[in-house]
């Protein structure tokens, strides 16, 4: 699905990087407020949907060559995460769902979820 | 013949939260340039990031240093922290002693050490108590995501 329909689908104002939407295809996404686990289990090109605002968010992005971060519950990033993704380039959507909302609409319109590895006990 | 190695090295400045991240980046684009492979290169990216934060949160800073071998690359973080008491403590998932404020900005929750080892091919951790801390990891240059995914 392309980032502009993602966009268009969860009712998303484009924060930064409007020319890249249309160029942007995802298969999967992740939603987490935890970057530890955000590093731990997404996969490359898949999209982050979270709710935390600072700049390590869009790092963590960068890491693990996500397209794109979702801020959602109608939360905005710190000025310094939208700096560095326009460094970057990466594409930030602001969200006005819930993060269980926006991932279920998302569901429904036929993202996938990420494979999370079977753990050990 | 062999080519003598590439290093870098970059300091982790104690409790500048907001650059961390930088080193890992900058391997990142240097491992880019050298034609590395996006898997290996990320690889690299998420065990530097993660060193990059340790060392934020338990050593009060220190060092991240990236060396490149012809067929394998290996990242060392190194802080003068208080040391880890119990390694296989560490080394679980979910098992943290990250303060909350770090917790609070969705980091420090106990994945660091095993997401490092699953992303490298080899870790060593040296620590001493009171002395602080060297984390070794060597990524080679060969797919195996699959393997680092199913551990």
């Amino acid at each position: 699905m392309k980032l502009r329909e993602i966009a268009q689908s969860i009712s998303a104002e484009v924060l930064y990087g409007e020319e890249f939407l249309d160029s942007i295809e995802i298969q999967c996404a992740y939603g987490a407020d935890l970057m530890s686990d955000v590093l731990a289990f997404a996969l490359p090109g898949t999209l982050l949907l979270t709710g935390l605002t600072n700049i390590q968010i869009v790092r963590t992005a960068q890491m693990l060559d996500l397209p794109a971060v979702v801020f959602v519950r109608g939360k905005r990033p710190q000025e310094q995460a939208i700096q560095l993704a326009s460094q970057i380039g990466m594409p930030l959507l602001l969200c006005p769902m819930s993060m269980f909302e926006a991932c279920g609409v998302l569901f429904q319109k036929g993202l996938q979820a990420c494979t999370i590895p079977a753990r050990g006990v | 013949m062999t080519q003598a190695p590439y290093i870098e090295e970059y300091t982790i400045q104690a409790g500048d939260f907001t650059a961390i991240g930088e080193a890992a980046t900058r391997f990142k684009s240097t491992l880019k340039m050298l034609g590395i492979s996006s898997e290996a290169v990320r690889r690299a990216a998420v065990v530097a990031y993660e060193g990059e934060m340790n060392a934020l949160i338990h050593g009060g800073g220190g060092t991240v240093k990236m060396t490149i071998h012809g067929d394998h690359l290996v990242i060392e973080v190194t802080d003068n922290g208080p040391g880890i008491p119990d390694i296989s403590l560490a080394m679980q998932e979910g098992y943290s002693t990250a303060p909350d404020e770090i917790r609070e900005l969705g980091f420090g929750a106990g994945m660091g050490l095993p997401n490092i080892d699953r992303n490298s091919d080899s870790m060593t951790i040296d620590t001493e108590i009171g002395k602080g801390t060297t984390l070794r990891a060597v990524i080679r240059f060969s797919p195996r995501e699959a393997a680092a995914r199913a551990v």
